[in-house]
Order: structure tokens, then C-alpha cells, then sequence
């Protein structure tokens, strides 16, 4: 971030505070003063914020140094053209009077909002939809509140029928009960999941078709809600990484990279080269894997069996090699705060190279059947086409929102772990239709494999961890041999990685998009608040955008091309 | 040689007994229905790929109904909200019906012991075989369906089985 962001937005608004935290420009803003500087940030050319990255709130009941108010609630927002972060903070003083919503200006904030209210229970004036969206209805309280007990569990009889939102979706898209009389047609309701093959996994999609076209829908998530959140705030910030595995199951290794990343940009500690290295190659290693996983679904809900078994193999394979170097297929754990957890097995390289080699090969299969297919042409080009002001003002990043041609990459944008220095491009779609979201995953494949390959040309030698006692644990045979050693294990696994108080904001690329990690600490070992800022959560909040007027069918495979991965979506 | 009513029937003719011819025929036909919502069930996706390939235990057969189902297999964590669609799943088959809780999540709320989470899904279903692991390797689902097989056989047919089963739900 450079000051010269900083000193125009102070200029623009002189009433706020405003201070650089790493990348992102902090403004305080009272609450009163809310809306207009979120509008002023959207709408003038100079800002242009049209990303609206993710809002949360904070409790403050239990900090050490509280603040006036007990709530807070924080958007963050992005200028891609310019990569330009801004953060918004404003104190809600009465939480059930709440503050202005800003759903009239982002998307984005219809979901994003819902989840603060769900969590902390703070209102939204002018939602249109304020209601819980990760717990279920019959939940009492706001869980992320600091006095609501974390194992407090609270039992759901029922589900929730979703009529009333389907209906007020209908009247919004015009379809009322005389305009259905004149067509002579009536609506069917149609909902799938949430235990339905074509949801692989758990989300609820709930259509109102005029034969099999969508008039409506509306979805519902947070079945897998896990309580990541909650369950991090009694953690230590090491003890975190396995949860991390568990947001994106399919690029478990990505998720450990872009916490690990985040925690050490507050401490301000450098990793080693050749942990920078490791880390580059891993995640695009593991940007192909998800990839994998996510076409095989896909093409397998468009009837193409084939393609699994040519993408499937591959990524199986794969797994193989990964447990080789981590010892467990999924969920891997790897890194640490402050490097890695081991340093690449002899003999690594060339494993690598041959399932490069077999990926590759099953990437050709699989294009072969897709690529020049009338089928899949026909299924797919023109439909559920999503522009890219709308991709971008639903919050959509990552190769969907590439796919409609908005160029955004944070490892171009934004480079980190010497991104600038590798030799790739970014795919870019042409009309934001389904087609489009497929061949880009296809593509970012074959770039994450050059860059794989020109990282292990150039990794260097030596250590794969930093040498500071106060971050990464010493050597085991410091540990069995002297005091200090032992010592200084023990404190770092009771008390953890000591950060800062503070709160800070860092992103990373991950598979689906911006995968950030929005912290705040209060001095001590384990994180006061750590949010997550799920790329597939935002895309789903905009999937109606891009179904309706479509076939049910349609859906299906769009559904699988967007990659919703539960655990990410729900936390 | 054969002895007792076969001796006189001849070499035409196999005696046996109703439970034994059964099961026998249920062991090797399971038909799973896999509750997938987490990390799990892309382990399970492992299990039915090439490689450890399911099929060789006859139970290949992937229903996407639970109607068509007899294996219950929740691979992942269950939540709350989830918690009355997996009973409603569960009602929904058929007897008689198995089921298999695989991973740490399913058996014991895993590493999520929080307000959300369901601590086990025991409280909810009844359960035949639980895998532990976070996640289990496919070999290990491959091992629980050897595990239902066994049990099978040495059930009776006559029986109602979980007839007094009683959840958090129920
Ligand atoms: S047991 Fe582990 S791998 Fe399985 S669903 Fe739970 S967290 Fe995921």
C-alpha cells in the first residue's frame, strides 16, 4: 500500500481516522457518517471501490483495552484496477437499533451482512432479508458474541420451508399470481438438496419454475457450519492450521499457505526462500488439484463419466505423492508459522515432474472429449451468463470472476512469495458463461504447472524455517538435550505464537478466489477474533443472478463449474 | 457326502437355511447411499474411483435415493441444521438398513466441539460401524463394508433391528 492512498482518502474525508495496516487503509468513521463514505468509496472514479471483499463485526466485551463501544463492525473493499484495500470501521452502539445497511451499493452485502447479524446480532437498517443464514432458525442468541458459551449446542427439529423468501423473490422478478393467470401457467417449486447428488454436498437450492425455466430462486446455506470461528478463538495460532485444512478440502494445502501467510505478515517475519519456494510450488500444485476435482464433478454432471475417471485417476495419484512428503492424503498440515513443517523429500522432484507428466496427460484426455464437443458447446455457450459488473458487485473473485472477463489475480495484482518474478498469465473469459468458467480452470492448470515448474528450477538451498525461537519451535534434539530448548518448546505449544494486539486484514489466492483472514489480536497466543473471507461464500450469495432465467438443468452444471466447497462456505 | 434330507434328494437339490441364503445375498449387494458433506466424502470419492474400487465388495451401486438404498454411509461433519435431513434420509429407507458412520466428525463431533456441531451422529440414528480417522483412508471404508458384510451374517432376517432406538430427535 502506498501513502499516497492513504493521503487521499484522509484528504477526501477529514472527519475519519485514518492509518495504514499492511496492506489496507484503516478508516474510523462514526456511524452516522457510514453510509456516505461507503457510497463516496463505491462511486467516485478516484476510489472506485466495486469490490466489496467482506464485512464482519467485533465484540470487544472481553478485550483488554476495550474500545467505547462493545461492536464494531468492519467492511473491507477492494479498487482492483489499482489494488487499492480499504477497510471501513464504525462502533454500533445499540446493536439491536443497528447501523445503515449497505446493500443498496454491494451484493456482496446481502449474504455478507446476514452472516454479522446470524454471528453477533447486530442490525441492518434496509436489508431486505435479515435473517440467519449459517445457524438454523430455531437458534437463539448470536454465537460469536464473547458471552455465548462455545459449547452451547441447540437443537434443529425442523427445516426451514423457504416459502416466504421464494414468494417475495417471485414478487421482486415481477411473477405474480395475475401474471401467471394471463400465461395460463402455474408456478412448480422445485428444490434440490440439501442432500442431493447435484449439490455435491450440502446447499439447498430452491427453484420456482414455469416449466423448466427458473422465475426464481433462492438458496440456503451454512449446513456444514462447523463453528470455525468460535472454535479458533481457543486456539493457539499453530493450533489453527489443521482447522484450516478443513475450509477447503480439496486445496487443504492452500488454506495452511494463505493462514500462515497472514499470521506472519503481522508478526513481520520474512520466511526463507526456499519456504517461499515450497509454498509457491505447493499451492499451484494444489490450485490444479481443486481444479481437478471441481471439472471431474462437473463433467460428470453433464453426463460426461469419462472425464472423472481421466481427472479422478490424476488427482488420486497425486495423493499419493502428497502423503509421500506430508504422510496424510487430505489433510495435511504442513506448514508452520514461521516455514514448513519439512522440507522436500530426496527424490521429490522428480515424483513431481512424473505426476506433472500424468496430470498433463490427463488433461489432454479429458480436452480432447470436451473441447471441440457439440455437446458440451451446446449445454454451455450462452448460458448463465453473468456480466462482470455484476460478478463484481456480488463480491465474485477468483476464475469466476475471471471468467467474465474482470482480469483480477491477487498473485498479479498483489504479488506475494515473488509471484512478480514467474513467467504465467491469467486466463480471462470472454462472455461469463458456464463454458467460459470451465476452459478457465483448464487453462489456470496448465499456467500453475509452468509456474511449478520454473519454481523448482530456480528453489535454492538451505532452511526451511526462520531462525526465531520466539515463532519456531527448536530442533527436537534441542529439546531432549538442554534446558533452554525444552523451555522454549513448552512455551510456544502452551502459550503459542505470541502476535501483537492489533487487527489486520491479509488475502491470498486460493483455488476459488480471495481467500482472506481478517484477525484481531489481543497480545496474546491465541487469535481474539479471526474471520475468514471465503471466496465461494460470496459466489454462492450470487448464484440466483446467474440461474434465473435459465433451465433447472442449466443450474445443475453451473452449480458444479462455481466449485462451492461446503467447508469454505460454511466454516 | 451328503447326509440327513440331501441324501435322498440326490445331487440336484441344495438345502440350506432361509437366514443363510439371505444374507448371503445381502452381504455381497449393498447398496450405499453416501451422506457426503464434508472432507470425508472426497475420501469416499477415492474409495469408489479405480483404485481402491468399491466394486469388488458388490457394493458399487451408488443410490442417489435413499429409497433405493441399505447402506447408510455419513462421510463428514453433521451439524445442527443438518441433523433432521439426516433422520428424514435415514426413515426414508427401506428395512433392513445399515449404517456407517465414517470419520472423526460423524462418530464424535471430531475436532469441532463447538455450538454447532452435532457430537456424534448416534444421538441421532442408529449406528452399525464407525471408522475413525480425520479423514479415513479409503481402505478403511473398504474395511467398515467388510465389517456390515460380516455382521450380516450372522443376523436373522426375522428380526426388526433398532426397533427402541431413541435419539435426540425423536
Ligand atoms: S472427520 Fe475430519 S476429514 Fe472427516 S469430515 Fe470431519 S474434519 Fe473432515
Amino acid at each position: 500500500m502506498n501513502t499516497t492512498a492513504l493521503e487521499k482518502i484522509q484528504a477526501a474525508f477529514p472527519d475519519a481516522i485514518c492509518k495504514v495496516v499492511l496492506e489496507s487503509v484503516v478508516l474510523d468513521v462514526r456511524p452516522e457518517n457510514l453510509e456516505s463514505t461507503l457510497s463516496r468509496l463505491k462511486n467516485e472514479p478516484e476510489f472506485n471501490c466495486g469490490l466489496m471483499v467482506d464485512v464482519t463485526a467485533i465484540d470487544y466485551l472481553e478485550y483488554p483495552q476495550p474500545p467505547a463501544a462493545r461492536f464494531y463492525v468492519v467492511y473491507t473493499l477492494r479498487n482492483w484496477e489499482k489494488n487499492i484495500l480499504v477497510q471501513v470501521r464504525t462502533p454500533v452502539l445499540d446493536p439491536q437499533a443497528g447501523i445503515t445497511s449497505a446493500t443498496h451499493l454491494w451484493g456482496a452485502a446481502l449474504f455478507g451482512e446476514r452472516e454479522v447479524y446470524d454471528q453477533y446480532g447486530i442490525h441492518f437498517q434496509g436489508h431486505p432479508d435479515l435473517r440467519r443464514i449459517l445457524n438454523h432458525w430455531q437458534f437463539e442468541g448470536h454465537p460469536l458474541r464473547k458471552d455465548y458459551p462455545i459449547g452451547k449446542g441447540q437443537i434443529c427439529y425442523e427445516t426451514d420451508s423457504l416459502e416466504k423468501e421464494i414468494r417475495a423473490r417471485l414478487a421482486k422478478k415481477g411473477v405474480d399470481d395475475a401474471t401467471l393467470k394471463d400465461i395460463n401457467t402455474q408456478v412448480m417449486f422445485l428444490n434440490l438438496g440439501p442432500s442431493h447428488p447435484a449439490t455435491h454436498g450440502a446447499i439447498r437450492i430452491l427453484t420456482a419454475l414455469d416449466g423448466e425455466t427458473i422465475l426464481a430462486n433462492v438458496n440456503e446455506v451454512g449446513y456444514l457450519h462447523r463453528g470455525f470461528e468460535k472454535t479458533a478463538e481457543n486456539r493457539t495460532y499453530n493450533q489453527i492450521i489443521p482447522l484450516t485444512d478443513r475450509l477447503n478440502y480439496c486445496s487443504s494445502m492452500l488454506n495452511n499457505i494463505a493462514y500462515a501467510k497472514a499470521v506472519e505478515s503481522w508478526l513481520g517475519v520474512t520466511i526463507t526462500e526456499r519456504a517461499q519456494f515450497m509454498r509457491v510450488v505447493l499451492s499451484e500444485f494444489y490450485r490444479v488439484l481443486d481444479h481437478l476435482v471441481c471439472l471431474a464433478a462437473a463433467l460428470v454432471d453433464m453426463g460426461g463419466l469419462t472425464n472423472y475417471w481421466y481427472l479422478y485417476n490424476e488427482k488420486e495419484a497425486a495423493y499419493d505423492l502428497i502423503s509421500r512428503l506430508t504422510g496424510a492424503r487430505l489433510t495435511s498440515s504442513f506448514t508452520r508459522i514461521g516455514g514448513m513443517y519439512r522440507d522436500f523429500y530426496d527424490g521429490w522432484e522428480k515424483d513431481l515432474e512424473v505426476q506433472l507428466r500424468g496430470i498433463e496427460k490427463g488433461i489432454g484426455d479429458s480436452l480432447k472429449l470436451v473441447e471441440t464437443n457439440r455437446i458440451v458447446h451446446d449445454r454451455t455457450q450462452g448460458v448463465c451468463i453473468l456480466t462482470a459488473e455484476t460478478a463484481l458487485n456480488y463480491g465474485f473473485t477468483g476464475p469466476t470472476l475471471r471468467a467474465s472477463g474482470v482480469p483480477f489475480d491477487l498473485r498479479k495484482d498483489a504479488p506475494y512469495y515473488n509471484y512478480e518474478s514467474f513467467d504465467f498469465e491469467v486466463p480471462v473469459g470472454s462472455n461469463g458463461d458456464i463454458y467460459d468458467r470451465f476452459m478457465i480452470r483448464f487453462y489456470e492448470m496448465a499456467q500453475s504447472i509452468r509456474i511449478i515448474r520454473q519454481a523448482m528450477k530456480h528453489i535454492p538451498e538451505g532452511p526451511i524455517n526462520i531462525k526465531d525461537s520466539q515463532v519456531v519451535l527448536p530442533a527436537k534434539q534441542q529439546v531432549y538435550s538442554n534446558i533452554e530448548g525444552l523451555a522454549n518448546h513448552f512455551k510456544l505449544i502452551f502459550e503459542g505464537v505470541k502476535a501483537p494486539a492489533g487487527e489486520w486484514y491479509d488475502s491470498f489466492e486460493a483455488a476459488n478466489g480471495e481467500l482472506g483472514f481478517h484477525f484481531v489480536s489481543d497480545g496474546s497466543g491465541k487469535p481474539y477474533k479471526l474471520k475468514v473471507r471465503p471466496p465461494c461464500f460470496y459466489i454462492m450469495g450470487g448464484f440466483h443472478k446467474m440461474v434465473e432465467g435459465n433451465m433447472i438443468a442449466d443450474a445443475v452444471i453451473n452449480l458444479s463449474c462455481i466449485n462451492i466447497i461446503g467447508g469454505e462456505l460454511d466454516r | 457326502m451328503a447326509l440327513g434330507l440331501e441324501s435322498s434328494l440326490g445331487d440336484t437339490v441344495i438345502t440350506t437355511k432361509l437366514d443363510e441364503v439371505i444374507n448371503w445375498g445381502r452381504q455381497y449387494s449393498l447398496w450405499p447411499f453416501v451422506f457426503g458433506t464434508a472432507c470425508c466424502a472426497i475420501e469416499f470419492m477415492s474409495a469408489a474411483a479405480s483404485q481402491h474400487d468399491i466394486s469388488r465388495f458388490g457394493a458399487e451401486v451408488v443410490r442417489f435415493s435413499p429409497r433405493q438404498a441399505d447402506l447408510l454411509l455419513v462421510c463428514g461433519t453433521i451439524s445442527y441444521k443438518q441433523a433432521p435431513i439426516l433422520k428424514r434420509i435415514y426413515e426414508q429407507m427401506p428395512d433392513p438398513k445399515w449404517v456407517i458412520s465414517m470419520g472423526a466428525c460423524a462418530c464424535s463431533g471430531g475436532i469441532y466441539d463447538n455450538y454447532c456441531t452435532v457430537q456424534g451422529i448416534d444421538t441421532i440414528i442408529p449406528v452399525d460401524v464407525f471408522i475413525s480417522g480425520c479423514p479415513p483412508r479409503p481402505e478403511a471404508v473398504l474395511d467398515a463394508l467388510i465389517k456390515i458384510q460380516d455382521q450380516i451374517k450372522g443376523e436373522t432376517v426375522l428380526k426388526d433391528r433398532h426397533k427402541d432406538f431413541k435419539g435426540i430427535l425423536d
